[in-house]
């Protein structure tokens, strides 16, 4: 008999997610991705500590000066400095969209794997349902959703997990549907392991993978419209700092104090832009990313 | 004549875990000229693919040139940019590799996919593509290119789809093309079709091609000259009449005994042993723990490729003596059955994937298509080897799924032993679980790509043995061991193993049951002939020590001669002949064994196969008579649409379902 080393299984789980990580940090594409996100998550964690001024001082003295040595940024309409603002503006956005993206793959994921399983009428049927559900607008589902309910955190993360769950069951379903239909598949069920046994240990590792990316990318667009939802003023109430909502004050006086938008919309679509780059990173290096396969 | 492809002193190679760099590819010279078609065989492993790929400027990810270069054409192809090379792959320079005609985009008609490549590679104006992709279809021989332009790819035969696959490599006017095992997995008929016509576009086109197979059986029919590669070097070259037929290799030897022949009943002679892994061959030569001309000499000094008398050139201290070896080597007599108890037993099974309409539902009717297997009444004796064929789409995968409880039959029954089986899966009771385990066709397909091969093997042995611990992981690598694996692949992932090791895997999991049953799903078939010597050695040696059961479904003739004691020929789901192997190849046959036998390649490059007429795509199995009625070269007439032909037996044990007379039979 062969001496044969015993490696705990988290060894070859942990090399993998690291493995996926260096993949991800070789592309030029994840590599500014995953930078710009992380320098945009700790910003947001450390912000408080490190803002120059206290975002709801007013100074009607200072309203919309340019930038200066004591304003980087400028100033806005009511004289509140601009850097402050927009250094503190995405913490609420990150912190609904964080919480809301997990929930609504999770849900969505769930119920799309369940569909996928079930298949056949009833698969065909709930799929209808999601499909006229899909081709309402959004911004219309939300709004009628939270001029009902309010906009406090406690509306808006569920009604953005819902809503953006409401696509990830499709992907969840098509990659199940993959995955079931592969031999290794039936050869779990040909040597007779339960339904969990196989759903747990042979579809789940490979759906997963599909729907962590599709998580990054629903991310991005969670944001988008927490951004818009504020912009148009039912997200962060003032005073609170926040980039949908400052795009939406400065808009007024773009001619002329141009710096009240600038700032914040290169903060937003700085993010976002992140999220994508590494989403699309974190495809190839996954292997779900089609193109990146044959060298033809 | 200078090269088209001029690959020179090229080294390709990954960093391993420790860091260290492994050659998959050692200080390769590989010219090819216009017009010339270049075989490349190996075991798997032996860094062929990456050969053919590199000759493209393409490595695989985690690979990386160490030394030399690949021109094109004049072209440096590790020295352009990514948009240069994208112009002149799938242009000047095409690539068909294995499956390509899965790979087609199963949501576009084939028109909309060939007009794409022409969009890509082809100079010709816009409103001339529709024509071009007609006539390309025509040029791949596919019947009736007009219709084929509106269907999707799955619509077609795999034979078919690998034609659509060699159109579109074609639409950008290669100069050359390099096919990685192009006909691997395609049915024997098929196989031969598509040769032919590989054959002739090279000759029309004066096409350089780089043919990568371990099939050199196909490899004699297409290819003037071979390379044959071991452990990432050339240990020789030469014409492929000298290679196949006078090798000076001890390898090339080896390689060619590891064959099954077609005439012969012998069991193919397994190689010993395993390449070394990338990097790990050592000071001396690569083979010399396999070969049994072995020196002092050879273990201490790596022999240089010198040129050799035939003309080519050889990597060996010792070819003289190698020349003398050839010829000498004698497969051993397989296991044979010699009757017994029933193992498994199909009474009258029939098996339908069409789902009864609504209409009819209500109304209590089944359907009107016929079944896609029907009346299959086999019986099969413990120890015994049945030999299932016929081409892809004959129902031989069904009728597998259908005892491994995966598929309901429509009718019939399946008894194991003295057991009747509950018809799926989830019914049958642990013991008849492990009794029966199923070997697929595709390793890609049937070890899960989440999974290391450690986690693949424990699960049976945890599911049936209830083993744990160290123990689970011990005995992995003792049964990893017997399938020619070591334990240093317990914690790869199946996208880190070749081809033939990710099938070893999935025959290990299948052994590591201890079943009394084995089906076998062409299990040989994505596996190198020394390797597949080996596996059909190791289900011998099984056979004989355990008396395990096989239905050994294959395409390869010459492998079912090698194993089975009995052979079924299916034709569209219906038995056609069956009887005791010697009777099935020697004796009188079907018109569709015929047809079969006759598209078989030997690694002769004087035989050529004899075909019949080119491949029709069958549907629907005929509602009546025979079913092989629209492609048999031998047709009654009438009768044959009309009449179910009846079961006629020519020597005890032996069934030919035809109407034409037993007498008339063997004439042709
Ligand atoms: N990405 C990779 N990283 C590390 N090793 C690799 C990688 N790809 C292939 N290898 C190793 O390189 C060697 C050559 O592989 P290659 O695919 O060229 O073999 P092959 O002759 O085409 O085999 P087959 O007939 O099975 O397709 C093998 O030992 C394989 O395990
Ligand atoms: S050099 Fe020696 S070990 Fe190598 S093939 Fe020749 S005889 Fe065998
Ligand atoms: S019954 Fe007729 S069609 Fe069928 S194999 Fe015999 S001759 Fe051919
Ligand atoms: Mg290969």
């Amino acid at each position: 008999m062969t001496e044969v080393a015993a490696t705990p299984a988290e060894n070859t789980r942990l090399q993998r997610t690291l493995g996926i990580l260096r993949d991800v940090m070789v592309r030029p594409s994840g590599a500014i991705g995953l930078t710009l996100v992380t320098f945009h998550v700790i910003l947001a964690v450390i912000s408080p500590w490190i803002v120059p001024y206290d975002y709801k001082a007013m100074n009607s003295l200072l309203m919309l000066n340019g930038p200066s040595g004591a304003h980087w940024l400028g100033t806005d309409h009511l004289g509140r400095d601009v850097l402050t603002r927009v250094l503190l503006g995405g913490r609420e956005a990150l912190l609904v969209t964080g919480v809301a993206t997990p929930i609504a793959v999770i849900w969505g994921g769930l119920l799309g794997i369940f569909f996928g399983l079930v298949g056949g009428r009833l698969d065909e049927v709930l799929m209808r349902v999601v499909d006229a559900f899909l081709s309402l607008p959004w911004i219309l589902k939300m709004l009628v959703l939270i001029v009902t309910f309010g906009t406090g955190i406690e509306v808006l993360i569920p009604t953005l997990a819902f809503f953006y769950g409401i696509p990830v069951i499709r992907i969840a379903r098509a990659a199940t549907h993959d995955v079931v239909a592969r031999d290794f598949v039936s050869a779990a069920r040909a040597r007779g392991h339960g339904r969990i046994t196989v759903i747990r240990r042979e579809l789940l590792p490979n759906v997963l993978d599909t729907l962590m990316v599709e998580g990054a990318m629903r991310w991005s667009w969670m944001l988008l419209a927490f951004s818009s939802l504020s912009f148009l003023g039912f997200g962060v109430s003032p005073p609170t700092p926040d980039w949908g909502l400052m795009i939406a004050d400065a808009r007024g006086f773009m001619s002329f104090a141009p710096w009240g938008v600038l700032g914040p919309v290169i903060a937003l679509s700085s993010l976002i832009i992140g999220i994508n780059l590494t989403a699309d990173a974190l495809a190839k290096a996954l292997g779900i990313d089609r193109a990146q396969k044959a060298p033809v | 004549m200078s090269a088209l492809i001029d690959i020179r002193d090229i080294s390709v190679g990954f960093v391993g875990r420790d860091g260290r760099t492994r050659e998959v590819l050692r200080n390769i010279d590989l010219a090819v000229a216009p017009g010339e078609c270049v075989g490349l065989v190996g075991e798997s492993g032996s860094g062929k693919s990456t050969l053919a790929l590199a000759a493209m400027g393409y490595l695989k990810r985690g690979l990386r040139l160490l030394n030399g270069s690949a021109v094109f054409s004049g072209t440096d192809m590790f020295a352009q940019s990514r948009r240069e090379l994208e112009r002149i792959r799938g242009g000047q320079l095409a690539l068909i590799p294995q499956n390509s005609g899965q790979s087609l985009t199963p949501t576009l008609r084939i028109g909309a996919q060939l007009g794409e490549a022409l969009r890509l590679h082809s100079a010709l104006p816009a409103d001339q593509h529709a024509a071009k992709v007609v006539e390309l279809l025509g040029h791949v021989r596919l019947p009736d290119p007009e219709a084929i332009v509106a269907r999707f790819p799955h619509e077609l035969s795999g034979g078919q789809q690998q034609r659509v696959a060699i159109a579109m490599a074609l639409a950008g006017e290669p100069e050359a093309l390099l096919l990685d095992e192009p006909t691997t997995g395609l049915d024997v008929t098929t196989q031969a079709h598509i040769l032919e016509l590989l054959r002739d576009i090279a000759a029309d086109r004066g096409m350089a091609m780089v043919y990568v197979s371990h099939d050199l059986g196909a490899i004699a029919r297409v290819c003037t000259r071979v390379v044959v590669m071991y452990a990432g070097e050339v240990v020789l070259e030469g014409s492929t009449r000298h290679v196949l037929k006078f090798p000076t290799h001890p390898y090339a030897q080896g390689l060619l005994a590891s064959i099954p022949k077609l005439d012969d009943s012998a069991l193919p002679i397994a190689l010993d042993g395993r390449p070394p892994a990338p990097g790990d061959a050592g000071a001396g030569c690569a083979f010399a723990d396999r070969c049994a001309l072995v020196q002092d000499r050879c273990r201490s000094t790596r022999p240089q490729l010198e040129a050799s008398e035939s003309g080519g050139t050889v990597r060996c201290f010792f070819t003289k003596e190698a020349g003398r070896q050839q010829g000498q080597i004698i497969g051993a007599a397989p296991a044979r059955f010699s009757g017994g108890d029933t193992m498994l037993d199909l009474d009258g099974l029939a098996i339908s994937y069409a789902r009864p309409r609504l209409l009819d539902q209500l109304l209590g009717r089944g359907t009107d298509v016929p079944p896609t297997v029907d009346d299959i009444s086999i019986s099969i004796g413990k120890g015994e080897t049945l030999g299932l064929v016929g081409e892809s789409g004959s129902g031989k995968s069904t009728i597998l799924k259908t005892i491994a409880g995966l598929l309901p039959p429509a009718a019939g029954a399946v008894t194991a032993g003295d057991q009747s089986l509950p018809h799926m899966v989830e019914h049958r009771d642990p013991g008849q679980l492990r009794q029966i385990q199923l070997i697929f066709q595709n390793p890609d397909d049937s070890l899960n790509p989440r999974h290391t091969v450690a986690d693949i093997l424990e699960q049976p042995l945890k599911l049936y043995f209830g083993l744990t611990g160290g123990k689970l992981r011990a005995r992995s690598a003792e049964i990893l061991e017997r399938v020619r694996l070591g334990a240093h692949y317990l914690d790869r992932l199946p996208s880190q193993l070749s081809g033939g090791e990710k099938q070893r895997v999935a025959i290990a999991r299948a052994f590591a049951a201890g079943p009394e049953i084995v089906l076998c799903d062409e299990v040989t078939s994505a596996l190198d002939v020394s390797v597949q010597a080996a596996v059909l050695d190791l289900l011998n040696d099984l056979k004989r020590s355990q008396g395990t059961t096989y239905i050994f479904v294959s395409h390869d003739l010459a492998v079912v001669r090698a194993l089975s004691d009995r052979v079924a020929v299916l034709y569209q789901g219906r038995l056609c002949e069956i009887g005791q192997t010697d009777q099935v190849f020697e004796g009188e046959s079907h018109p569709y064994t015929k047809v079969l036998l006759g598209a078989v390649l030997e690694p002769d490059p004087d035989a050529a196969p004899t075909l019949a007429a080119d491949d029709i795509v069958e549907r629907a199995p005929p509602a009546s008579g025979c079913p092989f009625q629209r492609r048999c070269p031998r047709r009654l007439g009438e009768i044959c649409d009309t009449d179910t032909p009846p079961w006629q037996s020519p020597e005890a044990g032996h069934f030919i379902r035809c109407h034409i007379s037993l007498e008339d039979l063997n004439v042709d």
